[in-house]
């Protein structure tokens, strides 16, 4: 193991993230609050419960997520898109370091900002709303999945990107809508059929049924599922990770 | 002994582009290996290869005995690499950029060796700028910087000298020098000519991905550098006079040049016994020179040839 050159390219990405503190922590900090204040604070007051939650605690741990998903995609795949953007990438190939510590680098740097994202967000939505962890560790550990499964496939699209466009393409036009979607602003239990079966399509679900469980005990579809979900969101794209460093494609031709 | 083992490299790029056709190459410990060869010839694919940056299609490398694929570690770690291309960072500073190499390259920190480094580079008065803040040659310097900071044993710069003032251009060499009498064995790639000859022990010549030439760059030198003597005329010669049928010779510049190839390296130039001839058949002339037939010549020659092949 080379965990000097891990520790090397992790420290790189720590500072790269700290240098702009500004846009990777502070502003989706904003603007996830600023959803607390209007649905949760002023709209809010007006609705009926969400499954027996009071409706502005009942959206705050899909909003987290919804930050830690877009983040942690953005973040990972800025990682490495940027170096093969810039040719730096060529001291990353010629180190004597294997594709698994790569990885395990710059996804870990990811995830480590994606939590750290999570926390922060979930303190600022105590200013506004109630907000009760009735499985502190397992929420905990919920949110390292999580931000592991979609960092991985951040660097998944950050390998495969040959524009900046493409980076953004799958946190906004996939990502985002999904979560959306997913269960974030209402339970499943609250759509009529036959979106409430539809909606079940939508991989998101799971994820934010099984987060939402760790907070209240309440959950959409059964936590196995969830579970389930967490280790194929972590699966998927590494498997088709270390399929592109077997074969070198995209990145050595 | 040899630190690097290239037999019958072959790279065919995702296009069906063959950039490289079964190279064959050995280095040997502590010399200057020269890289010789036109835009597109193959040489940063070559290197590339070399250190990991670019996948073979077929052929074997190995590094100090270490196959690049199968043992990528231990080769790897003797390799330092200065690209063609500047490519930097723009916010780190020089010091955090060198620190970050020795890391990926698995090194524990050596602070007091980073010093001594960056002073040989003269870059230690910099050390806390922004890579942005740098000039292009400063630039280039910490890049070298960066391929030493792991202490390698083989240093490849792909043209180091590329778009570089002629002053940093005898820096480069003479830093270049340091670096091979402190026992690091050093491959350029250059299109400069006067660069091989200047600084290379031996050089090879890789044209369309074949190598076409190569050997010890005096021996290459000798077995076609051939001497050409010229003798400036006090009236030109309409015609090469009888007497000198014995000598390779012709007429340049409207007969008033008379050119003489000899080889440079042959018991006997012949050159006496042509001026006496001069002499006696009363042909003046005011001056001479001897040339030497340069790398280039018998690099153009060498493409010459593949031409007409
Ligand atoms: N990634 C790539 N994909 C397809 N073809 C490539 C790629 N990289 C290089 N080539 C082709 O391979 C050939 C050799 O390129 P290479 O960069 O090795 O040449 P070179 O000798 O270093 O040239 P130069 O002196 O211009 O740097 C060229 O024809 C080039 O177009
Ligand atoms: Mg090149």
């Amino acid at each position: 193991m080379n965990l000097r050159g891990v520790a090397a390219i992790y420290r790189f990405e720590m500072a790269r993230w700290r240098r702009t503190l500004w846009q990777s922590l502070v502003a989706p900090v904003i603007t996830t609050a600023l959803y607390f204040l209007v649905f949760g604070s002023a709209i809010g007051s007006r609705m009926s419960d969400m499954a027996g939650i009071d409706y502005g605690s009942f959206i705050v741990p899909g909003l987290i997520l919804l930050s830690v998903l877009t983040q942690s995609i953005s973040n990972a795949s800025f990682g490495i898109y940027f170096p093969k953007f810039t040719g730096t990438i060529y001291e990353i190939l010629s180190a004597p370091l294997s594709p698994f510590e790569t990885v395990s680098a710059y996804v870990g740097a990811a995830a480590t900002k994606s939590v750290i994202l999570a926390l922060v967000t979930l303190l600022t939505a105590t200013l506004f709303v109630d907000v009760e962890v009735q499985h502190p560790a397992l929420m905990l550990l919920f949110l390292v999945l999580i931000a592991l499964g979609f960092c991985l496939l951040g660097f998944f699209i950050g390998l495969l990107a040959n524009n900046f466009e493409q980076l953004q393409f799958v946190p906004l036009l996939v990502v985002t809508p999904l979560t959306f979607l997913g269960g974030v602003f209402y339970s499943v239990s609250a759509l009529a059929e036959p979106w409430r079966t539809v909606t079940l399509v939508n991989p998101i679900i799971y994820l934010v049924s099984g987060y939402r469980w760790t907070f209240y005990g309440v959950a959409d579809v059964p936590l196995g599922a969830s579970i389930l979900g967490m280790m194929l969101t972590i699966l998927v794209p590494l498997a088709a990770i270390t399929w592109i460093f077997r074969t070198g494609y995209k990145l050595k031709n | 002994m040899n630190v690097l083992e290239i037999e019958n490299l072959r790279k065919v790029y995702a296009g069906g582009f063959e950039a490289l056709k079964g190279i064959d190459l050995t280095i040997r410990k502590g010399e200057i290996f020269a890289l010789l060869g036109p835009n597109g010839a193959g040489k940063t694919s070559l290197i590339s290869i070399v250190c990991g940056i670019v996948t073979k299609s077929g052929g074997t490398v190995r590094v100090h005995g270490h196959d690049i694929e199968s043992d990528y570690r231990a080769a790897r770690e003797h390799v330092g690499l200065v690209p063609q291309e500047l490519t930097t960072d723009a916010f780190e500073t020089v010091w955090d950029t060198v620190r970050f190499t020795r890391g990926l390259f698995g090194k524990p920190g050596d602070d007091a060796y980073l010093e001594d480094l960056l002073k040989r580079l003269t870059l230690w008065d910099k050390r806390k700028s922004r890579m942005m803040e740098l000039s292009g040659g400063m630039k280039r310097r910490v890049m070298i910087a960066k391929a030493l900071s792991h202490e390698p044993d083989i240093l490849f710069l792909d043209e180091p000298t590329a778009g570089v003032d002629v002053e940093l251009r005898r820096d480069m060499w003479e830093l270049v020098r340091s670096l091979r009498s402190g026992g690091t064995t050093i491959i350029l790639t250059t299109h400069y000519i006067d660069e091989a000859e200047e600084m290379a022990d031996r050089v090879g010549v890789i044209r369309k991905g074949e190598i076409v030439a190569l050997g010890e760059k005096d021996e290459l030198m000798r077995r076609m550098g051939r001497k050409t003597l010229k003798i400036f005329l006090e009236t030109p010669l309409n015609a090469i006079p009888p007497s000198l049928s014995d000598w390779d010779v012709h007429l340049d510049d409207d007969g008033s040049t008379l050119c003489y190839d000899f080889d440079g390296h042959a018991e006997e130039s012949g050159i006496p016994r042509l001026m006496r001839r001069l002499d006696e058949s009363d042909i003046a002339w005011k001056d001479l020179t001897t040339r030497q037939s340069s790398l280039e010549d018998i690099f153009v020659t060498l493409v010459n040839e593949e031409k007409q092949a």
